[in-house]
């Protein structure tokens, strides 16, 4: 809704009756103005539209993507609760009655990072902090996944500088460690950043609480910050395509205090703590604000509420019920307590220096009833709203594929190997990330056993036990531009692989599906197959999607976002003494590869970044990754092995550079006879593992790869040569390099491009 | 025999003291709340943790300096009670005037979660490194870059009441990861040398576990504490 649409709705009184015009405003069609009509047997007035048209907003109801999503597997032994509350719960100790679960999701914050970088990506980091603790977790981890634009474009170091630091700003003070993060930069997010926050908290799995608004006559209080008028409408923000100029939307990006979020989370963690002595049900108002919460606590407990507006804290003065019931001012929960209780309650919340009001009641009418000086301004069925928004099975057809390889194409790379394998290390998008990182507090908690700085996933120990929680967060875009079902797919198979190598056993996934137009039948099918990958990969591996979100609209006028469904693994490691990083690798470590070589380059980043979208990308054999995840995982939870990495995008040659670099010592590999060098260290097609293992441990690692039919190939090994060396076997084709100005080079391409000549400083 | 660890509104690392102390130095730990005005009469000895007290709003520290329990933190200090400061602690103890100096925001104005190597350099019976020992601790802050008159540097110097050195100094002899004058991480106060505040994070290097263990003999020493008021109550 571009700013100067929305003179119709301004214009209206709160009471008054809306017409199809008003709805457009607002990001309805006319056939769910008709169907709220119908739904509701008369006109709407402009508040009950207003929470008619967030309630079924893309963003909200996944109106376009709910029927595809029923294909996720989302059950399992382990799972404790399942998508549709505000995080998944997953168990991690099923051998104890009272023991510790993970509740865990991921969320984009797409669409406000762009107008607003700091804020939006601060705000984001909230939001999904506040759907994990009002499960009753408490957060001890975050990761995020980044995509930015072309280096060069205008644009690209203010917004780098300014998602970073709101990350780190509002994690760091809030006090999660912020323990894993991915950016990359592609032109098709130009004019379309994506920004998606994960967290993780632990909670006893019998105390696990949900947004339910139940009893008649209990009071509803709303905690946290006052209402202001910022983030009016940001659901329907989230839910359109971008055009040219909407920086002006800056007005519906929310504000985030940090430092609120931290005494709401201690706050609230007291009040569970008590449990249902004093409270019955609690929801955090995210995307649509108060009307969300109020709506969907209500609906799900066959209920209804009451709330008097008026006794909302506001931050402004003078503001209308349509502004209050929209606002997404930020650090706000809703809760229903027990009645007679409410002192006690709000005892809890004052110790903490936060404001805690008795706004309504829960009725039995099923209806949310709203006053504002005492009129009437909304009087809505609670449950049709919230569960019967429109569903669509919008048209769909298959992606084009991409055109073939031409001998044109891959002449460069073929002309000058050497010097492919600098370009993949040397590019932005796989350049180390140190930077990045630096910015966030990854250790706060005290119970970050490795980062993505160390590992190939995030362990983070579950406090108190000897368990841990591995975590990555992972998409190849590329991958999903070529083949968006397989790409999905091997998104959660790269999770999966990623936990495996720190040797835990994935439990749990959490997805988030960036995406174009869901009405351009082309991107549609994008989302439809990327939803078959991710089923396909999940119920192979045996691994359900526990949470999820789904942010669709990501493109200017009609350029998209490549497709990007994010993909959250977590895995758990039940005894971290097995896998903590012992004293370090040493010079004449041996590195390993494990698993059947690559066959071709095609689908992967070198071809990207030489040919673009084109070539394909072969299927990945599911069955096969199993054995291989589960025999990494042995050697490492074994003692077998000194590090492991699954080989992904930017081949091998990526990963020996990514464990040489961590390390800080020189390796030098050679392929195996026969193996050609570019396809042998740049091809990504099939999966693989590189291994480090002392010189004493090679012959344990290969019986136990051939008894279970694994290849293995030794590769080199680890020293303090001064030359990082690829070669193929006969030594034809060679790369060498100066290791110590290799890894300068790479270290200062990211903070290069954030402090280049455009970068302007930040807020 | 309790470590107290004052929890601020804020506070973020209060908990991570507490386990420190309790798994990895087998003492005993008590949050206590910022709204009180005593300590337990069996603390023998304080924490002030890192994290962001009333958000770092108007002035890192300058809030949590003036709340309620810091007239009993000031009097158990002045008594010669073990006092850590740790990050925003050490933040809080610069407002608060039990030690010299200010924390100034990071030279490059970025936050910096990093390892960092340090020169234990200073006397206090609360430093039980080997002398001259170099340790390595994460710090993890936007504002850690010590800011003292040249005259209270010389007396810094002089009476030894410099705790730690970051290792890495840049032309001007500051540290390099923040612009700390003349590299100080950490000093030392209070009538019997038994104040300190350090910017690295002893807690989250209690256990090889955890990436190493040099923080240790840190929060062993307040462990260890035998103080005890001669006044009960009187803090």
């Amino acid at each position: 809704m571009s700013s100067k649409q929305k003179k119709l709705v301004a214009l209206l009184a709160d009471v008054d009756a809306t017409t199809v015009e008003h709805a457009k405003e607002m990001g309805l069609s006319p056939d769910e103005f008709d169907r709220a009509t119908a739904l509701i047997g008369r006109v709407p007035n402009k508040v009950e539209l207003g929470c008619i048209s967030a309630m079924w907003s893309e963003h909200c109801s996944y109106k376009s993507s709910r029927v595809h999503l029923r294909r996720l597997p989302t059950t399992g032994p382990r799972v404790l609760v399942g998508p549709g509350e505000n995080a998944g719960v997953v168990d991690v100790e099923p051998e104890k009655a009272n023991g510790w679960a993970v509740a865990f999701k991921v969320e984009s914050h797409n669409h406000p990072s762009y107008i607003e970088p700091y804020q939006g990506a601060a705000t984001g980091v909230g939001g999904i902090l506040r759907d994990v603790f009002t499960m009753g977790a408490r957060p001890i981890a975050a990761m995020n996944l980044l995509r930015f634009g072309r280096v060069d474009h205008e644009k690209t170091p203010a917004l780098v500088d300014g998602v970073v630091r709101g990350i780190g700003g509002y994690g760091n003070c809030f006090g999660v460690p912020t323990v894993w993060s991915t950016a990359e930069f592609d032109r098709a997010y130009d004019g379309n950043v994506l920004v998606n926050a994960f967290a993780l908290g632990v909670l006893q799995k019998d105390a696990i609480w949900k947004g339910n608004a139940s009893g008649v006559g209990n009071p509803v209080m709303y905690v946290g910050a006052k209402t202001g008028r910022d983030g009016i409408h940001g659901a329907t923000m989230a839910s359109d395509s971008f055009s040219e100029g909407q920086e002006q939307e800056r007005p519906t990006v929310q504000v985030g205090d940090p430092f609120k979020e931290k005494l709401l989370v201690e706050a609230c963690l007291e009040l569970f703590a008590r449990g249902s002595e004093l409270l019955v049900g609690i929801q955090d108002m995210g995307a649509a604000g108060l009307t969300s919460s109020a709506f969907e606590m209500a609906s799900r407990a066959g209920s209804g509420v009451a709330l008097d507006l008026d006794q909302v804290p506001m931050r402004e003065t003078g503001m209308t019920a349509y502004e209050i019931m929209l606002s997404e001012s930020q650090e706000r929960m809703l809760l229903v307590a027990q009645r007679g209780k409410e002192a006690a309650v709000r005892a809890i919340f004052a110790k903490w220096d936060l404001d805690c009001t008795v706004v309504g009641a829960v009725t039995d009418d099923g209806l949310v009833r709203l006053t504002r000086g005492g009129v009437e301004v909304c009087r809505l069925p609670a449950a049709p709203l919230a569960d019967e928004a429109p569903r669509y099975e919008r048209p769909h057809v298959p992606p084009p594929p991409p055109p073939p390889l031409s001998r044109d194409d891959t002449r460069a790379l073929l002309a000058r190997p050497a010097d492919a394998i600098r370009d993949v290390l040397l590019s932005p998008t796989l350049a180390p990330k140190t930077w990045v990182y630096r910015q966030y507090d990854r250790e706060v908690g005290a119970g970050t056993l490795m980062d993505g700085t160390q590992a190939s996933a995030a362990l983070v120990r579950v406090p108190g036990t000897d368990k841990a929680v591995a975590m990555a967060l992972c998409c190849n875009s590329r991958h999903c531009s070529l083949d968006p079902h397989e790409g999905a797919k091997r998104a959660v198979v790269e999770g999966y692989a990623r936990v495996a190598a720190v040797g835990a056993i994935a439990i749990g996934v959490t997805d988030c599906l960036n995406y174009g137009s869901p009405q351009v039948p082309e991107q549609m099918g994008q989302i439809v197959a990327g939803v078959d990958g991710i089923a396909e990969a999940c119920r192979t591996l045996d691994v359900p999607v526990v949470s999820g979100n789904v942010s669709l609209y990501n493109q200017t006028d009609d350029k998209a976002v490549l497709p990007t469904p994010t993909v959250g693994v977590v895995g758990v490691v039940d005894d971290v003494h097995k896998v903590a990083p012992a004293q370090g690798l040493k010079a004449g470590d041996v590195l390993l590869r494990l698993g059947e070589p690559p066959t071709s380059v095609d689908g992967s980043f070198a071809v990207w970044q030489h040919a673009g979208r084109k070539g394909g990308l072969a299927k990945l054999d599911l069955s096969s990754t199993t054995a291989l995840c589960a025999l990494v995982r042995a050697l490492r939870t074994g003692g077998n092995v000194l590090d492991a990495r699954p080989v992904l995008a930017g081949g091998l040659a990526t990963t020996i550079f990514e464990v040489a670099r961590q390390c800080d010592l020189v390796a030098r590999a050679t392929l195996p006879e026969g193996e050609d060098f570019l396809t042998g260290f740049l091809g990504e097609d099939r999966l693989t593992f590189l291994v480090v293992v002392d010189n004493q441990g090679i012959d344990a690692v290969r019986a136990r790869c051939a008894a279970a039919g694994i290849e293995c190939a030794v590769l080199g090994s680890l020293g303090v040569a001064p030359s990082f060396r690829l070669a193929d076997a006969q030594g034809e084709r060679v790369f060498d390099a100066d290791f110590k100005a290799l890894v300068d080079a790479a270290e200062a391409i990211v903070p290069a491009l954030v402090s280049g000549p455009r970068a302007r400083s930040a807020s | 025999m309790t470590v107290a660890v004052i929890t601020f509104p804020g506070s973020n690392c209060d908990r991570d003291c507490v386990t420190a102390v309790t798994e990895a130095c087998g003492g005993a730990a008590t949050r206590v709340f910022h709204k009180e005005t005593a300590l337990p009469s069996s603390t023998t000895a304080v924490i002030l943790p890192g994290g962001f007290s009333f958000g770092d709003y108007l002035r890192c520290g300058a809030m949590a300096a003036r709340s309620d329990i810091m007239p009993a933190v000031q009097r158990f200090a002045d008594s010669g009670g073990p006092v850590l400061g740790i990050c925003n602690g050490f933040q809080i103890l610069c407002e608060a005037q039990l030690l010299p100096g200010a924390l100034l925001r990071n030279k490059d104005g970025r936050f910096h979660c990093e390892e960092v190597e340090l020169d234990v350099v200073g006397r206090s019976p609360l430093l039980t490194y080997a002398p001259g020992e170099t340790i390595v601790l994460p710090i993890a802050h936007g504002e850690g870059n010590y800011f003292a008159d040249d005259d209270t540097l010389a007396q810094l110097e002089r009476e030894q009441r410099i705790a730690f050195r970051y290792k890495a100094l840049d032309s001007d002899g500051n540290g390099v990861v923040n612009g700390a004058r003349q590299g100080i991480a950490g000093v030392i106060g209070g009538p019997k040398r038994n104040v300190i505040g350090l910017m690295p994070h002893p807690e989250r290097r209690c256990r090889a576990l955890l990436g190493g263990d040099d923080g240790q003999p840190l929060l062993r020493a307040l462990v260890t504490s035998t103080f005890a008021l001669s006044t009960r109550g009187a803090a």
